[in-house]
């Protein structure tokens, strides 16, 4: 925390470049990390990591600790153990906006908007933060997530969809290489979904490590590289979207048992909040 | 080895007194999320109720106390909770904040009213008295030991009652439990089966109950000076320091953070030299709470900046334009320029005052309205700022004009270093104590100001001008405020006015966009402290000087609650704030005393509007809708105008 004075010479301020080395540190590395709220463990030994170019899908039943997960990752959540890697940087004591800089963005479940200002003033807060003001208009950014009509709408009066676009608008103004979306799908009909999940897996062969958090499961098994299951503070499994489908302790964290029948799709049926 | 223990009774007496005062703090917090900034004024004016029924009305004794602990206080409260506090549940800390001050200046509003003739001491005798007349003690601990009057033995038993009793009644009974619920939300219990109001109304009548109790119990400890209201009011800041180290939740905790309060400060003024000056011992007990409440600010851990969730539904951006900024500026000058040839020499000077008020008006627009940082101090960067220029090169020339606006913003910074990591409620506390520390430390020091005099400020020079008159003066301010309104406008078009208004609507994602919220308070801080420095220079340029009464922290908190009813995120609603700051009192001279403290009264209106509309009055809708302000304020959408050429181009 208070390292920030000192460590703040040692950040890059920009990374114009993106180099994707083979065989380089992954994008995000969670290290066995845990946090306890009192006696309730909300996250113990969880381990995970995010490659650059790959969407990495985390699912898991309500009260899972996937935002949990994410604010120890962005570092509005201090962990009790365990450490939080960037790029090979380890993050662990750095500040939210020094993990910023080093290429980290989200979006959140419940939402976080400068409510008060415009969409396009939403993002533009993020463009300058980045030094890019120019190199990318707020405009561009808001018609990429499919908002663009919606740039000078006061957000407070953007229904929940929407704003959450502009969320993810504003995310991308920084240029991250890291990039955790909370829910972003909870609001949008199915026209949206479907434009967003295009969206993802191009922002992901960007070279952008893209983590998306989700109750609409079928979607993230869809857009996914790897996956990776949370219960009860726990991850329970981790593979490839067809292994996960198969795989009974998923069917059982959502289902409460194991299904009878084939286990494609489980899951699809929870209920977005 | 007595006078250790004597003192060591002394700081546990008044340590229990302010744990009561505390605890229905944290009470009133715990259960309705607001934090009673006139907790001491409840105290306060339950003490003055009990002297009148007792001392002037001649009731008996007890009944006097059952009155004002068990009826006077829960009904005050369920009053204040019908007209202010049901309206401003879930609302931002700094609403909430401007909501009590409110209800602080009309408590002492109404103890003007009342208990404010100067002829009059009001005293009230000890609790027991022994037969010759004289306070009951006993005498305890041997030859060597510490006299103990019964009425501080029965604080501490009090106390220890009271603590007891709110544990067992919160953690234990239902009702307690339930009132702890409704704070976190009001539906969820009202599904339950339980009425939200009704257990809101619960927490503000405990927390007024305690509030009276701890000022029925300290009146007689007052002496023979009697109890003035301001000083009963203060008590509050013992309050919250306590609070502070319970940090707003742990009844326990804040009970010893009375103690050591009560204890560090009766030290102090037993060993520190001040004992061989009684005057010392004085400022001694003022400074010693407000210095363990900066402490306890900075040393306990604040809330984390977690995000707080929330959406909440306030009206569209009012940005103003560059042309809106300019035709106000202009407007401003020439209409002050008619007004001086017109007004008498009265006018002149509250004029020329209120656009002086107008002007730190603008710097807690800045701070207060785009940032959301809520500062209690903005006229002791007034005086700070008044004060250098008057010791600048004979007070009246522009390179101590220039210098007055470095010192203050640097003071500005100093103060923001410490505040940093403090959000909110906590910051408001921190600069509330700055306010009063540097008022009875330096303002009020006969070696820095003798008593009850001033430092000698003149008028800025003008070039072709031998004297700068009335009507010079009231141009010159005139112009000051009207290139302020503009700068004011500019940051919020700029960079930093996105940056401020972002870190104030959403501190979480502020952070994970790469901003420090670190550097950015630093910068309204500094920019705002410079800002109230250069109004302080023509505050004390108009009336000739600078003294510790232009200073004080209720003057501060009057000025932030009038600019905020007037609406505190508009360029207009500083200007009107700090014009009606100023002519309340001059208004005041021409109603019989008995009549009505006027800035009570203006306050208590207004501060029951603000209840509904956050934005003040400027802020309203039938006004908004009917009348276009200088300097913008309503439906001016400058960032649409801006994006207009983006979409333009961005197609």
């Amino acid at each position: 925390m208070r390292s920030s004075w000192t460590t703040r010479w040692r950040v890059p301020p920009e990374h114009e470049s993106r180099p994707v080395v083979t065989g380089a540190a992954p994008a995000l590395e969670v290290d066995h990390v845990s946090v306890h709220f009192g006696g309730v463990a909300a996250l113990s030994d969880v381990t995970l990591r995010a490659e650059a170019g790959v969407v990495t899908g985390l699912i898991g039943p309500n009260g899972a600790g996937k935002t949990t997960l994410f604010n120890v990752i962005t570092g509005l959540q201090h962990p009790d153990r365990g450490s939080v890697h960037l790029g090979g940087t380890d993050v662990t004591h750095r500040r939210t906006h020094v993990r910023a800089r080093l290429g980290l963005a989200r979006t959140f479940q419940r939402l976080e908007l400068f409510s008060t200002l415009s969409a396009a003033d939403n993002v533009r807060v993020g463009l300058e933060a980045s030094g890019r003001a120019v190199a990318s208009t707020a405009v561009g950014l808001l018609e990429r997530v499919g908002v663009g009509d919606e740039a000078s709408v006061p957000v407070s009066s953007l229904p929940t969809g929407s704003a959450r676009l502009v969320e993810l608008a504003r995310a991308l103004s920084t240029d991250p290489r890291v990039l955790l979306l909370d829910e972003p799908c909870s609001g949008l009909d199915e026209r949206e979904t479907d434009a967003l999940s295009r969206l993802l897996t191009s922002l992901a062969a960007e070279g952008r490590a893209v983590v998306l958090v989700e109750h609409d499961t079928n979607l993230v098994l869809r857009v996914s590289g790897t996956v990776h299951v949370l219960d009860f503070g726990q991850v329970i499994a981790t593979g490839t979207p067809d292994e996960i489908r198969r795989d009974p302790a998923v069917q059982k964290a959502y289902l409460g048992h194991a299904p009878e029948r084939g286990g494609a799709g489980a899951g699809g049926g929870h209920p977005s909040t | 080895m007595s006078v250790f223990l004597s003192f060591t009774v002394l700081g546990i007496v008044s340590g229990a007194v302010y744990g009561i005062l505390a605890t229905g703090l944290v009470v009133t917090y715990n259960t309705t999320g607001v934090f009673n900034f006139a907790q001491g004024a409840v105290g306060m004016v339950a003490a003055f109720s009990y002297w009148q029924l007792w001392q002037d009305w001649h009731w008996p004794f007890l009944l006097a106390i059952a009155f004002v602990v068990f009826v006077e206080a829960p009904l005050l409260a369920i009053a204040v909770e019908f007209v202010l506090m049901r309206r401003i549940h879930g609302a931002t800390v700094e609403r909430s904040l401007m909501v009590t001050l409110g209800l602080l200046v009309i408590l002492l509003g109404i103890a003007t009213i009342f208990w404010s003739s100067p002829e009059v001491i009001r005293s009230v005798p000890a609790y027991f008295t022994a037969a010759d007349g004289t306070v009951a003690s006993v005498h305890l601990f041997g030859a060597n030991g510490v006299t103990i009057q019964d009425q501080q033995l029965m604080i501490v038993v009090v106390a220890a009652v009271v603590a007891v009793l709110l544990g067992v009644f919160l953690r234990r009974l239902r009702l307690g439990v339930a009132m702890r619920a409704v704070v976190d939300d009001p539906e969820l219990v009202a599904m339950a089966g339980a009425k939200p109001y009704r257990l809101s109304q619960m927490g503000w009548a405990l927390g007024f109950m305690l509030a009276a109790l701890a000022g029925v119990l300290i009146a007689p400890l007052v002496g023979q000076t009697g109890l003035t209201s301001t000083q009963l009011t203060l008590l509050a800041l013992n309050g919250f320091a306590a609070a502070v180290v319970g940090r707003l939740r742990n009844l326990p905790m804040t009970f010893v953070g009375a103690l050591a309060l009560g204890l560090i400060t009766q030290y102090c003024v037993g060993y520190l030299p001040g004992h061989i000056n009684p005057g010392l011992a004085s400022v001694l007990t003022e400074v010693v709470p407000v210095l363990f409440l900066f402490v306890a600010l900075l040393v306990i851990p604040a809330a984390r900046l977690a995000p707080a969730g929330r959406l909440a539904a306030r009206p569209s951006p009012k940005v103003v334009t560059a042309r809106q900024s300019v035709a106000g500026a202009v407007l401003l000058v020439a209409g002050f320029v008619v007004l001086a040839a017109m007004v008498g020499a009265t006018a002149l000077a509250t004029l020329s005052q209120g656009l002086a008020f107008g002007i730190v008006g603008l710097s807690l627009v800045l701070l207060v309205g785009y940032a959301g940082q809520v500062s209690l101090c903005q006229l002791t960067f007034m005086g700070i700022g008044a004060f250098t220029m008057g010791k600048t090169l004979g007070g009246d020339s522009w390179w101590g004009l220039l210098l007055a606006v470095v010192v203050s913003g640097a003071v500005g910074a100093l103060v923001a270093l410490p505040a940093l990591r403090l959000r909110g409620l906590y910051l408001a506390l921190a600069t509330f104590a700055f306010g009063e520390v540097m008022y009875s430390a330096f303002f009020g020091n006969s070696s820095v100001i003798s008593d009850g005099t001033s430092i000698g400020v003149g008028r800025l020079r003008l070039p072709f001008m031998h004297t700068v008159s009335d009507r010079a003066e009231l141009i010159e301010v005139a112009v000051a405020a009207a290139l302020c309104a503009v700068l004011v406008g500019l940051v919020r078009r700029s960079t930093l006015g996105r940056r401020l208004v972002a870190m104030s609507d959403s501190p979480a994602a502020f952070a994970t966009v790469g901003l420090s919220s670190v550097r950015t308070k630093m910068v309204v801080f500094t920019l705002s402290a410079a800002m109230a420095g250069l109004g302080g220079v023509f505050y004390a340029g108009q009336q000739g000087g600078i003294g510790a009464n232009d200073v004080q922290v209720f003057a501060s908190l009057t000025l932030l609650l009038f600019v905020a009813i007037w609406g505190i995120r508009t360029v207009t609603g500083a200007l009107l704030g700090g014009l009606t700051a100023a002519a309340l009192p001059v208004l005041q001279t021409h109603l019989p005393t008995s009549l009505a403290d006027l800035t009570g009264l203006v306050a208590g209106i207004g501060i029951v509007l603000l209840a509904r509309h956050p934005d003040g009055i400027l802020g309203m809708e039938w006004l908004t809708s009917r009348v276009r302000l200088p300097f913008g304020g309503e439906e001016a959408d400058a960032g649409a105008v801006v994006l207009d050429h983006e979409v333009a181009r961005a197609a």
